[in-house]
């Protein structure tokens, strides 16, 4: 009985992801070399989905947009969610500020992405609050057009989205560390500067590892994001893989999937050869 | 008097805690601007100037066509969160009191899990999707968009009772292993106590990112809308603040489950400690 315990207890959550993540999975990958026309997909074995691909320009320059955005998205918010999390671990005094703090900067990950998305519009719109604001100051002549619908609001979206996947892990670390370890640098004489650099860095690089994994997935396989606030301007790799959906080609739509999951499994992996998080979880 | 742990000079400080109130600011202003927005007068449009101060656009939000179907799509979003929410709490308390251990396939599993979160949601998606068709069976809410929802919350949910049960004392439940509990008995009086809080913390994530699920959704809901498909659906047709009284009461609502969770967590531990 109690050797069977743990098997009993692991089953219902080893069912449902082998039912609807393993098993979906292993059909994207089996109808990424089905055929297909105008009406229907059609089983068989066929390369042509990898083929149309892998060969086609507009793919590598959907990859080199969705990279892009991925890259400063990760950048951006890894100096916000670090000194986020700074101040929260190290500045604010006292256990319960900090939690109450950190939740205030959890609770929007609770509520509705796409209101936060369209929450910009009233913000970042021709006739917005910010251009108002700086046509009344006389700071530009013509409303700037660039704000919404444009790359800089896709980049905003993220930021505003996935800067709390970043904080909590690193947080998460920070908390950790051992603040003897502050305290004997600060006595050894050393500033502030260089305790980031050589104390709290190097002990956060598992939080900081988790947080751009999440950033780096999260982005890499969006589509929403970038419909919602490019207004059709930008491209990404997700979106394009909707878009087929919405053609219904399915057989092509999988194929870029499996090419997409293949590629973010190996960013995950090269940054976990970087950073080992195991001990973390 | 502890020492403050890292020197810093009073602007270092100022600098921080300026840049915290601005990213605080940045989290919530937008919302703000939509709340405020969604009481508009009648004649009020997308943008500032306030028209007038009215609760027209709420009132509108209830007539049946002014956006598809509200309520339907909000009633399913409840149902399907509380679903969600009571399979994703059970399934999680029960692997990870199984992780305690080590079992042949833990690892395995906890790689699924850990994949489940990081897989691309539109893949999810389209996978669940393409199987059902397959299988010949019609993608619904409460089968196929159910297990899509539940590979998003419940990696969440098995990380929270890692956390918990990395803490956890194991002397507690030796003892009523001793006093002769039965392993029904030590979970129901010795260890759910003792994790009633977190406990209350994955139902909290069961149920909100259920009600906010979009991508995992998309694909696999069939025919009947979920209330973020609705609302993706009204931000190509809709150009009224109805849109954003739609805004209004889902976040509200949000925030309404969220301080329900907060105040049941502060009450538990609250009830603990006057115990001891």
């Amino acid at each position: 009985m109690k050797l069977r315990a743990p098997y009993l207890q692991a089953a219902p959550l080893a069912v449902i992801l082998a039912a609807f993540l393993l098993l979906p999975m292993i059909v994207l990958v089996v109808v990424s070399f089905f055929d297909y026309d105008s009406v229907q997909i059609i089983p068989s074995f066929v390369l042509t989905n990898y083929r149309d691909v892998l060969g086609s320009m507009v793919t590598w320059r959907t990859y080199l947009s969705t990279l892009r955005f991925t890259a400063i998205v990760w950048a951006i918010t890894l100096v916000v969610g670090f000194w986020v999390s700074f101040y929260l671990a190290f500045v604010v005094q006292g256990r319960v500020t900090q939690l109450v703090l950190f939740l205030v900067c959890t609770i929007p990950f609770l509520t509705s992405n796409i209101i936060r998305m369209i929450s910009w519009v009233p913000f970042l719109g021709r006739e917005g609050l910010l251009n108002t604001v700086l046509l009344r100051l006389g700071l530009i002549r013509q409303p700037l057009e660039f704000l919404l619908f444009s790359d800089f609001a896709v980049v905003l979206a993220y930021v505003h989205l996935y800067t709390l996947f970043v904080v909590t892990p690193i947080f998460n670390t920070m908390m950790r560390i051992d603040r003897r370890l502050i305290e004997a640098a600060i006595d050894g004489g050393a500033r502030f500067w260089q305790i980031v650099a050589h104390v709290i860095i190097p002990l956060c690089k598992p939080g900081i590892a988790i947080g751009s994994i999440f950033v780096v997935t999260l982005v890499m396989g969006d589509f929403i994001t970038v419909r919602l606030m490019s207004g059709g301007q930008s491209a990404s790799v997700g979106l394009m893989i909707s878009n087929q959906i919405s053609l219904l080609q399915y057989p092509a739509a999988c194929a870029n999937a499996v090419v997409l999951l293949a590629v973010v499994l190996l960013m995950i992996a090269a940054i976990l050869r970087i950073v080992a998080i195991r001990k973390e979880l | 008097m502890r020492r403050p742990p890292v020197t810093l000079t009073l602007i270092g400080r100022t600098v921080l805690t300026a840049f915290f109130c601005l990213f605080v600011l940045f989290l919530y202003g937008p919302t703000l601007t939509i709340i405020i927005l969604s009481f508009q007068g009648p004649n009020g449009g997308l943008t500032f100037p306030m028209n007038g101060v009215s609760l027209h656009w709420f009132a509108r939000l209830f007539e049946p066509q002014a956006v598809g179907d509200f309520a339907g799509a909000l009633t399913r979003s409840l149902l399907l969160g509380s679903m969600v929410m009571a399979t994703t709490v059970v399934i999680s308390i029960a692997a990870g009191l199984a992780f305690r251990r080590r079992f042949i396939g833990s690892g395995a599993l906890f790689t699924l899990t850990v994949a489940s979160l990081i897989i691309p949601s539109i893949l999810v998606s389209l996978g669940i999707g393409l199987l059902f068709n397959l299988a010949g069976l019609d993608p619904t809410w409460y089968t196929s968009a159910f297990g899509a929802q539940l590979t998003w919350t419940l990696p969440f949910g098995l990380l929270i009772m890692f956390a918990v049960f990395n803490r956890f004392n194991r002397a507690w439940e030796e003892a009523a292993l001793d006093l002769g509990a039965s392993p029904w008995q030590r979970f129901r009086h010795v260890v759910l106590p003792i994790i009633a809080p977190s406990v209350v913390g994955v139902a909290l994530f069961g149920f909100t990112l259920s009600y906010d699920e979009f991508a995992r959704t998309l694909l696999t809901a069939g025919s009947d809308n979920t209330l973020p498909l609705e609302i993706f659906g009204m931000t190509t047709n809709v150009t009224t603040p109805v849109l954003y009284a739609l805004g209004t009461v889902t976040t509200g609502l949000s925030f309404l489950v969220i301080a329900a969770a907060l105040a049941a967590i502060a009450l538990i531990r609250h009830a603990a400690t006057r115990s001891e």
